[in-house]
Formats: C-alpha cells, structure tokens, sequence
C-alpha cells in the first residue's frame, strides 16, 4: 500500500512532481505510467526517501519508508538508474544488503537462482549486460521479500523470455497479496500486465483508473471525417469537449462527437462528407493522446530535460 | 548469455529481522572486502609503511661511514621506523575517500540507503570498520617496520633505540593511530563533497598543499598558525620529541581527533539533508 498526498518536487526552478494524490492498493498490478521525463522516477525516489518531497507526503503501508525497522521487507525496489558497485560481484552485493536486515546467505543464493544469475554471480557487475543488471536489480527487489514492489521500468533491456518471466512474475506478486507499482513508459506493456493505472504527464496526475476504464476511454468517439471542405467543417465542429486534427488535406479525425453528430452539424452547415467512419483508437494513441501536452512541452524544449534521471 | 533464463517463483524468506547498526557494520565490512581497490590500496600501505623504513635503515647503514658527524646527527632511528607513514597516509587516504565516493560514482549509495533509509548507520559503520581495518593493519605494520629496521641498523649501537624507552613505544603505536586517523578524516571528505577527484584533491590540499604555502607567511605567522592543522597536530603522535613550534603528543592528537569529528558531523548533516 503506498499513499501519496500533494506530493511534489522541485529540483532548482523546475517542478518534476506537481501535487500527485494517489493511493496503490495491494493485491493488483498498478501500472505507473507517463512519457520519459513526467517524474515517475522522481516519485519513486520520493516514496523511498532517497530525496525528500519540496510539500505534501508519502506513506508506505501506514509509515514513511525511513521509519520502517525492517525496510526491505515492506518495499522492494527496482530503479532505473543503476544502483550497484561496478567492482562487486552479483553474490557480494546481494549478500552485503541482506546482511543489513540479517537475511541469509541461503536467500541470497535462492534470489540469484531465481533471476538466473548462477553463472555469473561471482562475476563484477561491472561486466554485465543490461539484462543481467536488470535481473540483479530484481533480486536485489526481492531479497526481503517485501509487501510492497517496486519496479521502475523492469523489462528495459530484458530478452523477450524475460520480459514474459517478469510479466508473470509481477501477477503472481500481486495474486501473493502484495502492493505491485510497476512504471513504464510503453501502454501496450502495461495493457498486458497491469490491472490498474496511474498516468502522470509533467509531474501531474492525469488518470487514475482500472485499466478496464481506460480502455473504455480509449475506444472513445474518434471519428474519420473526409471532406473537400474540413476547415469549415472543423470551425463548426470545435467546441468544448472536441478536438480535432487534420491527418492529411481533406482528412480530420474528430474526438468527443458521435457520427450521428458529426453528420448533423455537417448538414446543418450544408457541407459536403465524403466519408464518416467511427475510429477505435489503440491503447498507445490513447495513451499519447492522454500525455500530449507533456510530448508537446518536450518537443517545445527539448530532450536535456531530464531531472529525473 | 542469452540463454541465461528465469526459472521459479519467489521463494518465501522464512525469517524477517529488522536493521541494526551491528547488522550495517557487518554489510560495511562485506562491502569493503569484496572490491579490488580494497584489497590493493591496504596491501600498498602496509608495503610502503613497512618498506620505506627497511630502505632508508639499509641506505643509512651502508653510508653510515661516509657520513659526517653532522649528516650522522641528524639522523634518528625513529624517523627511519615510521618514515613509511607519510607514504602510506595517502594510500589510506585515498581508500578513505573512495569507500564512500566509490559508492555515489556507481550509484550504490540508492541500494545501501533503500536498505537503511535512515542513512546515519551506514557512515558510522563505514567509519567504524574502516577505521578498525586500517589500524588493525597499521599497528602490526609500525611495529615490524620499527623492529625491522632496527634490526638492519644493529651494527650501529648509536641507532639502537628500545622499544620500552620513553616515549618510543607511544610514537610506535602512534603511528598507526594517526594513519587511522587520516583515514577517518579522508572518508569525512568523501562523504562531504561525494566524488572521488574532488575528495582526493581537498584531502591532498588540506595535507600536502596548504602546509608548505604558509611558509611564505611571515614566520611569526607559520609558526602561530602551522602547529593547529591537522596535518602538524596528528604527527605530533607520531614524534619522539616536540619541536618548537608543534603541540604536544596528546594535545595533538586530540586536535586531530577533532577535527575528525567536526568533518564526520558535517558529512552525517549533509548526509541526511541531502537528496541522494
């Protein structure tokens, strides 16, 4: 269970965290997702006390992360920046981390069983490929067998045997009980693992919903509209709750109105339709129609603006 | 090693135990023994406080009958048994240093403060095993330099010194207190400016730059302000006599303790605030 409220972050002027209020329920697979650079990182960090929040708070199953006698068994985390001594071998690392909380030796050889790692656990980490990294990264996340797991963008460099290890591994942690958060910046991944999504886009909440809802939203009235006259007819049709763009000259794509309704300011206006077809747009449009604003403030500034990394 | 693959399920951990700060000095000294730098930087400094002394024993003893009575003089058994600290220092210095900005340049430091998000038992424990690993292997060091190298200056009666004459036992032992020292105060550093060139670089300026910088003071001056830095203060433990404008052993050594402590307070201040 992990609770935010009001959380936010600024690093200098920037604000990579803007108030995000949500709450992570235990049992399911919660998909963390937002477009490279919306603060999923930094909130992560912020849940973990690894930077403390500018205003408003995070709790981890009741506590702050820090004040947890045993903090390896309520959070398991994953980050995305590497997070181990390139000199060290896989066993020594894991094996001075579990020392901290008292865990054995035999968990620390079960752990690098588990994620595959035997051959290689007397190696520097130094000399890993991303994927043996990640899957360090995950049995460093387990080693405490926490209520709470953290991953930020797991299968990052994963082959795809261990992307569908990890995408069962995360079911079966949640089917255990436990609090899975899971961030991605990829929707179709999440549409296959998560059961319930938060969306960030420039360190503000966008959705907080059941998959199953964003879905519904997804496949939402986008309507293909070919018409010799679509500047007229996208002056008719703007308003409120509709959005329009122009996928090519005499082509638009309408949001918020019905084909009926399209067809009837159309009539209406006395213009010409020369096709009017419902869209079902994918989990990936849907999800970047959701995030646009963020791309747009990328493309507008460029890519440096990473402060979460 | 793609065909490296997963296999299992999360076995369940039978026993949960919560941090402790003996726990965290156990993970510190894992952490420690299992890198190379370690092992390297430890093994140069015992190499060099033992050897340099066995060098200039042997170097003195050779020349012993070509020197002058004034070059003779000037010689002390002491000096040639600890010569090798001021080699080693920097070794264990640099060690120091590294132990915690090794930890930052490779993003360790998020896993061990995940692990003890309250932070301040990993530097006492990384104070506490390095500074016991560095004597623990200093005062073995000193004391076979010292008898080594009086050992290869036997034939020499006036460069025969006891072990149980005054002083010479405590400036022995000293020695090694002050390496540890210096490894207490270089790891302060690391953890306050947390990246190893810069550790390096103040440890050094603080040691071996603003020392001879002040002799182009007045000497009124250098010699009111020189005694009182850390460097001047801890090798009073190490000196068999006090010279004229240098505190006494345990003054000294007290001084350099503080200042230790003032720069191991700052890194736990700065250790908590900070964002990692």
């Amino acid at each position: 269970m992990i609770e935010a409220k009001g959380l936010t972050k600024d690093y200098g002027s920037k604000r990579a965290v803007d108030g995000l209020t949500f709450s992570v329920q235990p049992g399911i697979v919660t998909g963390f997702l937002g477009p490279n650079g919306s603060g999923k990182s930094t909130t992560m960090r912020l849940i973990l006390g690894l930077d403390r929040p500018t205003a408003g708070d995070v709790q981890v199953n009741a506590r702050h992360y820090r004040s947890h006698p045993a903090p390896l068994h309520e959070v398991g985390a994953l980050l995305e920046a590497r997070s181990v001594h390139t000199g060290r071998s896989a066993y020594n690392h894991l094996l001075a981390l579990a020392q901290t909380h008292g865990i054995s030796r035999r968990r620390v050889e079960e752990l690098i069983d588990l994620v595959g790692l035997h051959d290689v656990a007397r190696k520097r980490a130094g000399q890993f490929s991303l994927g043996m990294g990640q899957r360090l990264g995950i049995a460093t996340a387990l080693l405490g067998d926490p209520a709470t797991v953290m991953l930020d963008e797991p299968v990052n460099g994963l082959d795809p045997e261990g992307i569908h290890w990890m995408r069962n591994l995360l079911k079966q942690l949640a089917a255990e009980g436990r609090t899975v958060f899971v961030s991605s910046h990829l929707m179709s991944e999440m549409a296959l693992t998560a059961d319930h999504l938060i969306v960030i886009g420039r360190g503000r909440l966008i959705a907080d919903t059941s998959v199953e809802d964003f879905v519904r939203r997804a496949s939402k009235n986008v309507v293909r509209v070919r018409s010799p006259q679509a500047t007229q007819l996208r002056d008719a049709l703007l308003g409120p709750e509709v959005s329009v763009t122009e996928v090519e000259p005499g082509v638009i794509e309408v949001t918020g109105l019905t084909a009926a309704q399209i067809g009837d300011t159309a009539a209406d206006h006395s213009l010409r339709l020369h096709e009017l077809t419902p869209q079902q747009a994918s989990l990936e449009e849907a999800f970047m129609e959701l995030t646009r604003d963020d791309i747009e403030f990328r493309a507008s500034i460029g890519e440096a603006q990473e402060v979460a990394a | 090693m793609s065909s490296v693959g997963f296999t299992g399920s999360l076995p369940r951990l039978e026993h949960t135990g919560r941090v402790t700060q003996l726990r965290v000095a156990l993970s510190e000294w894992t952490k420690l023994r299992s890198v190379r730098s370690t092992r390297w930087s430890l093994l140069i400094a015992v190499l060099l406080t033992i050897g340099f002394p066995l060098l200039f024993a042997a170097v003195t003893s050779s020349h012993w009958g070509s020197m002058s009575p004034h070059e003779r003089a000037d010689r002390h058994p002491l000096d040639i048994a600890l010569a090798g600290v001021n080699v080693s220092q920097l070794a264990i210095a640099v060690l120091g240093v590294l132990v915690i900005t090794a930890e930052y340049s490779t993003g360790m430091i998020r896993a061990s403060f995940i692990a003890v998000p309250k932070r301040l038992p990993v530097l006492w424990a990384k104070v506490g095993v390095y500074a016991l690993v560095s004597f623990v292997l200093s005062l073995p060091s000193v004391i076979v330099a010292f008898f080594a190298s009086q050992a290869i200056l036997a034939k020499h009666d006036i460069l025969q010194i006891s072990f149980t004459h005054g002083g010479v036992a405590r400036a022995v032992i000293g020695g090694a207190v002050y390496l540890m020292l210096v490894g207490i105060f270089a790891m302060a550093l690391g953890a306050i400016v947390r990246n190893t060139a810069g550790g390096i670089a103040l440890f050094a300026g603080i040691f071996f730059v603003i020392p001879p910088l002040l002799n182009v003071l007045p000497t009124s001056w250098n010699n009111a302000i020189s005694p009182w830095l850390p460097d001047s203060a801890g090798r009073a433990v190490f000196s068999l006599t006090t010279g004229a404008h240098q505190l006494h052993p345990l003054p000294g050594v007290l001084l350099f303790i503080g200042y230790c402590a003032a720069a191991i307070a700052i890194a736990a201040v700065l250790l908590v605030r900070r964002d990692t």
